[in-house]
């Protein structure tokens, strides 16, 4: 077994209304920042031991389907490294 | 026989619905979700998913409750042809828990919402609505910061074509626009039918618009007599 951390990033899909990122995007604006636009995405990082990272990333890829992520709204990347 | 309202952590709307059912004459008592249900199905009349912020909304509004035991039991209740209604965090919760499709998120306002709002009968055919006409107009309150209705196009056409669509958004007329659509709701929808017309979620509060000496409208007291 070899340990690794799985970064799961969990993000809504293209087209999905994100108030919170807009309402972020406008505070910044009004800090006097410059952008075009601005996306939020929770990101979970995951430290599990698997045999190698096909194993790790297919648990990870589970773990965001049944809760990480909605499905419905959610898009998610899953990204292996060793520990 | 009672209705089982299922109460979790940070659930705060399972009193009121217990209140409510009993002023219908409604048999019905709060259950801890550890608790299970009764393990004897004849003696659950229904259950309710009442509102609240179980599991402080951590993840998503709904996710941790959608996936503790209990809901297996829901589920399965709910595919017997138990009578099953998510009222708000509750309607959070079915969706995450797949017994009604697609999802409530963020108010396109960014805001908590706490207000009266209009909502139009789609179906009178359903136990939620036997009590109405489709078209009817109800006053019924909202309090919700996670109530807007996303669901992706070709799934919304399944639940429009399927006839799922239980309550929409409208103003005093009746009429769906824009500007009586307090949350950015896909289609104004406020309300859907699971796979069974005997499961309903909606995110407006039907046991705050019952009891007459606390509430401004009783709209709400149909929806609950679903379970009479």
């Amino acid at each position: 077994m070899t340990e690794f951390t799985a970064t799961v990033t969990v993000r809504l899909k293209r087209g999905v209304l994100d108030p919170e990122a807009e309402t972020t995007k406008q505070a910044l604006e009004r800090l006097g920042f410059e952008l075009d636009a601005l996306r939020v995405a929770d990101r979970f990082e995951l430290d599990l031991e698997a045999t190698d990272v096909g194993a790790a990333a297919s648990r990870a890829d589970e773990m965001a389907e049944r809760l990480l992520a909605n499905p419905t709204i959610h898009d998610y990347e899953v990204a292996v490294a060793e520990r | 026989m009672t209705v089982a309202v299922v109460q979790f952590g940070g659930s705060n709307c399972d009193r009121d619905a217990v209140r409510a059912l009993g002023h219908l004459g409604i048999d019905a008592e709060r259950r801890w979700h550890e608790d299970g249900l009764p393990a004897d199905r004849s003696d659950l009349d229904g259950i309710v998913l009442p509102g609240g912020f179980s599991y402080g909304d951590y993840l998503r509004a709904g996710a941790m409750a959608a996936r503790a035991p209990i809901l297996e039991s829901v589920r399965s209740a709910a595919a017997d042809g138990v009578p099953v209604l998510g009222v708000c965090n509750g309607a959070q919760v079915g969706c995450e828990s797949g017994l009604t499709p697609g999802a409530f998120t963020t108010n396109a306002s960014a805001r908590f919402q706490c207000e009266p709002v209009h909502l139009r009968v789609e179906r009178a055919d359903t136990p939620w609505t036997a009590a109405y006409e489709p078209g009817d107009v109800l006053s019924i309150p909202i309090a919700h910061g996670e109530g807007r209705f996303e669901i992706d196009d070709d799934a919304y056409d399944d639940l429009v074509a399927d006839d799922r669509v239980l309550f929409r958004y409208c103003d005093a007329d009746g009429a769906v626009t824009d500007t009586a659509n307090p949350n950015g709701s896909t289609g104004n929808v406020a309300g859907v039918l699971g796979e069974r017309e005997t499961v309903a979620v909606l995110m407006p509060h039907p046991e705050r618009a019952t009891l007459p000496d606390v509430a401004r409208s009783t709209d709400g007291a149909g929806i609950l007599n679903a379970f009479a």
